[in-house]
C-alpha cells in the first residue's frame, strides 16, 4: 500500500515534469480552462439576475452548488486522465497489454499514467464561485468547514468512479461510448441546479444511482442551513458524500470484471 | 492427455495435481535433453495448451459468433538457461502463445508453468519474474528520457537501489546506452530504442526473457549487437530466453533449439541442426565459366537449376552424389573458372518446412 503511494508519487512527478516541459502551453490551457468554465457560470448568473430566484433558491445557494461540483470534478479530471483516454490509447492500440506486463494493479498504473494539471483552471474558478456563494448566503453554519472537503472528496470519488466505469465499458466497445459523457459533463451540469427542479425519476437517479445530489445538493443544504423541500432530514447531507465512495467502489469492482474479461477473451 | 475444462474453478482444483505431474514430466524431458543439453530445471512447461477465440461476425449486435482455434493443443518445455526459438508464419498462433506465457491472456484450457507459477492465475508475481520485449511496442515512456523511464521501472518492479545501480551500470555498458540516457525515447532511432527496451526488460533480473521480434526493422549492426548481447546474457547469467522472430539469422545465431508452430500446432521441436538436416540435405553448387558454358552431363542426384550468362547453378543431394565427385567431374569441363558450394538459405528451409506440413 505504502509502496503503491511511493510509486504513484514518482509517476505523478514524472507526468508533471513532462507537462511543464512546455510551460507556455500549460499556462494557456489552464487559463482557457478557467475562462470556458467561468462562462457557464455567467449563464447561470444571468438567469438569476433576470428572475431573482428560482423556486425559492437564491443565487448564493446555487453558486455553492456550482462551486462544489466543479471543484470535485476538476480533482477527478486531474487524477483520472488515464481512464478518460483509456479506450483510444490503451484498448484500441493494444497498449493495455503493456500495463498487464507490469507487476502492479492496473488501477494504480492508470492513475499514475497522467496527473493532469490543466483542470487547475476549473478548480480555481469553482473555488472562487464557491467562496462567493457562501459569502452571499445569509445563514452559513460552522459545519461548512468540514463539509466542504468531505463533499469535494465524495464528489471527486464519484466523478473518478464515472471515469473508471467509462474505461471499463471500453473493454466491450473498444473506443468508449460518447454517451457516458452525459454522466461526466452532464453530471456537472445537473449538479449545478437544486434537486427539486428535476422530475421525480431524475431525482431518484441523481440521489441513488449516480449520486450527484449526495455530493452536492444535500451537503449544500446543511452548509446554508436550508430545509429540504422534499423532506429529506438535514443529517442526510452530512453523510451523503459517502455515496460517492460507494459509487467508486462499485465502479472499481466493474473495472476488475472488465480486466478479467479482457484477459480471457483477448483483444 | 487432453483436458477439457469448462470453467476457471475446475481448472484451479483439477489443475493442481496435474501441474505437479506435468512439471515432473517436463523436468524428466529436460534432463534427457531433447536439445542434447543436460540441465536441472524446467523454466517453462506447457501442456496441451488450447485457445479458442470467439469472433463476432457481421454487425456487432446481430452478428453470429464464430470460433477460431488459435492454439490447438501445444506442448513443449524449455529448460532453465536454454535459448529456444519459437517460429511460425503469421497467424500460426505464436502471438497467442506468447501472450499466454506473459500472463496477458488466459487460455481456453491446458497447463502452463513458468518457474513455479501459472501466469494467468498470479499475474503480478509472474510478471515480476519475467522480462518481455515486444519489437513493435515500447515498454518505455515516449515523453521521458531513457534514464527517467528506467527510474520509473525501478519503482514499478521494486528493485532495491543498490541492485538497480549495479544493473543499470552493467546494462549501460553492455548495451552501449551511455550516449542516449538523457535523450527522450521519442528521439531515439529504432536501434537505440531496442537497446533501451532490452535494458528496461532486464533491470529486475528476470529468470525468463521473452523476446518477440527483437530485431524487426533494425539495421545490420544493431541486429548483431542485440544477438551478441542475448548470447552473453545467457552465458553469464543463465537467463532462459524464448525468442520469436521472422529473421532466421536470429535463430541461426542464437537458438540451439527451434519450435516450429503452424495452424495452432507444433510442427516440430528439435535442435536447429536436426531441423536443417531433416528438412533439407540439399547443397547448392555454383560454377562460373570463362565462356558460354557447355551442356553439362550431370550424374543422378544432381540437377541444373539455373543458368545465367556464364554461371550455372546445380542443386545436388550429397547422399547420392558426394560433393568431391561432382567437383571432380566439373573440373574436367573445359573453361571452368570458379566453383562455390553452399547450403540453401535458411528462409528456404523454413518455407519448405511450412509447405511440407501444410494441411
Amino acid at each position: 500500500m505504502l509502496d503503491g503511494l511511493v510509486l504513484y508519487r514518482r509517476m505523478a512527478a514524472a507526468s508533471i515534469a513532462a507537462q511543464l516541459r512546455y510551460p507556455g502551453t500549460f499556462v494557456l490551457q489552464a487559463a482557457g480552462n478557467f475562462v470556458t468554465t467561468l462562462l457557464s457560470f455567467f449563464g447561470l448568473w444571468s438567469l438569476f439576475h433576470r428572475f431573482g430566484s428560482l423556486g425559492g433558491w437564491d443565487i448564493g445557494m446555487v453558486a455553492v452548488l456550482y462551486g462544489l461540483v466543479n471543484v470535485a470534478f476538476s480533482v477527478a479530471e486531474t487524477l483520472g486522465r488515464g481512464f478518460e483516454i483509456f479506450g483510444g490509447e490503451f484498448v484500441k492500440t493494444g497498449n493495455f497489454d503493456r500495463l498487464l506486463l507490469r507487476p502492479r494493479s492496473t488501477l494504480l498504473l492508470l492513475l499514475g499514467h497522467e496527473l493532469r494539471l490543466r483542470p487547475v483552471g476549473r478548480f480555481l474558478q469553482g473555488a472562487f464561485v464557491l467562496a462567493a456563494g457562501l459569502h452571499l448566503s445569509p445563514h452559513v453554519g460552522w459545519a461548512t468547514v468540514w463539509l466542504i472537503p468531505w463533499a469535494v472528496a465524495g464528489g471527486a470519488a464519484l466523478f473518478l468512479g464515472i471515469l473508471i466505469g467509462q474505461a471499463a465499458l471500453c473493454f466491450l466497445t473498444i473506443e468508449g461510448l460518447e454517451v457516458v459523457n452525459i454522466l461526466t459533463y452532464g453530471g456537472v451540469e445537473a449538479g449545478q441546479y437544486p434537486l427539486p427542479m428535476f422530475g421525480r425519476w431524475l431525482r431518484r437517479f441523481l440521489t441513488w444511482a449516480v449520486p450527484i445530489a449526495g455530493i452536492c445538493y444535500y451537503p449544500t443544504l446543511v452548509m446554508v442551513r436550508h430545509a429540504d423541500p422534499l423532506g429529506m432530514p438535514m443529517w442526510f447531507g452530512a453523510v451523503s458524500p459517502a455515496l460517492g465512495f460507494v459509487f467508486l467502489g462499485v465502479m472499481v469492482w466493474a473495472w476488475g470484471r472488465g480486466v478479467a474479461g479482457y484477459v480471457s477473451s483477448g483483444s | 492427455m487432453t483436458r477439457r475444462i469448462g470453467n476457471g474453478c475446475a481448472l484451479n482444483v483439477r489443475g493442481f495435481e496435474a501441474h505437479a505431474a506435468v512439471f515432473q514430466k517436463a523436468r524428466d524431458a529436460a534432463v534427457r535433453g531433447s536439445s542434447g543439453m543436460i540441465r536441472g530445471t524446467v523454466a517453462i512447461a506447457v501442456e496441451d495448451l488450447r485457445k479458442v477465440y470467439h469472433v463476432r461476425e457481421g454487425g456487432s449486435w446481430r452478428g453470429r459468433t464464430r470460433e477460431i482455434t488459435a492454439l490447438d493443443g501445444i506442448s513443449f518445455s524449455v529448460a532453465a538457461g536454454e535459448i529456444a526459438g519459437f517460429i511460425g508464419p503469421n497467424g500460426a498462433g505464436k502471438s497467442t502463445a506468447i501472450k499466454i506465457l506473459s500472463g496477458i491472456l488466459r487460455p481456453t484450457s491446458g497447463i502452463v508453468r513458468v518457474g513455479d507459477l501459472v501466469p494467468w492465475q498470479d499475474r503480478r508475481a509472474h510478471v515480476a519474474r519475467i522480462g518481455v520485449v515486444f519489437g513493435q511496442r515500447t515498454q518505455l515512456w515516449w515523453d521521458l528520457s531513457v534514464a527517467e523511464g528506467l527510474g520509473l521501472l525501478r519503482d514499478i518492479y521494486g528493485v532495491d537501489p543498490e541492485r538497480f545501480a549495479r544493473n543499470r551500470a552493467r546494462l549501460t555498458e553492455a548495451l552501449d546506452l551511455g550516449g542516449i540516457m538523457d535523450q527522450s525515447v521519442r528521439q531515439l532511432s529504432l536501434g537505440q530504442r531496442m537497446r533501451a527496451e532490452i535494458a528496461a526488460a532486464l533491470l529486475h533480473d528476470p529468470e525468463v526473457l521473452i523476446l518477440d521480434e527483437p530485431t524487426i526493422g533494425l539495421d545490420a549492426p544493431s541486429k548483431l549487437a542485440v544477438r551478441a548481447f542475448v548470447r552473453d546474457l545467457r552465458r553469464e547469467r543463465g537467463t532462459t530466453v524464448l525468442l520469436t522472430t521472422h529473421d532466421m539469422h536470429d535463430i541461426e545465431a542464437l537458438a540451439e533449439r527451434v519450435i516450429v508452430i503452424g495452424h495452432g500446432r507444433i510442427l516440430t521441436d528439435s535442435p536447429f541442426q536436426d531441423l536443417r538436416a531433416t528438412t533439407l540435405s540439399e547443397r547448392i553448387l555454383e560454377a562460373d565459366f570463362v565462356t558460354e558454358p557447355p551442356v553439362l552431363d550431370l550424374p543422378h542426384g544432381a540437377t541444373e537449376t539455373m543458368r545465367d550468362g556464364r554461371s550455372v547453378t546445380i542443386t545436388f543431394d550429397p547422399r547420392l552424389v558426394p560433393a568431391q565427385v561432382l567437383v571432380a567431374q566439373l573440373s574436367a569441363v573445359p573453361g571452368l573458372d570458379d566453383l562455390r558450394i553452399g547450403r540453401p538459405a535458411i528462409e528456404e528451409i523454413i518455407t519448405r518446412f511450412y509447405a511440407d506440413h501444410a494441411t
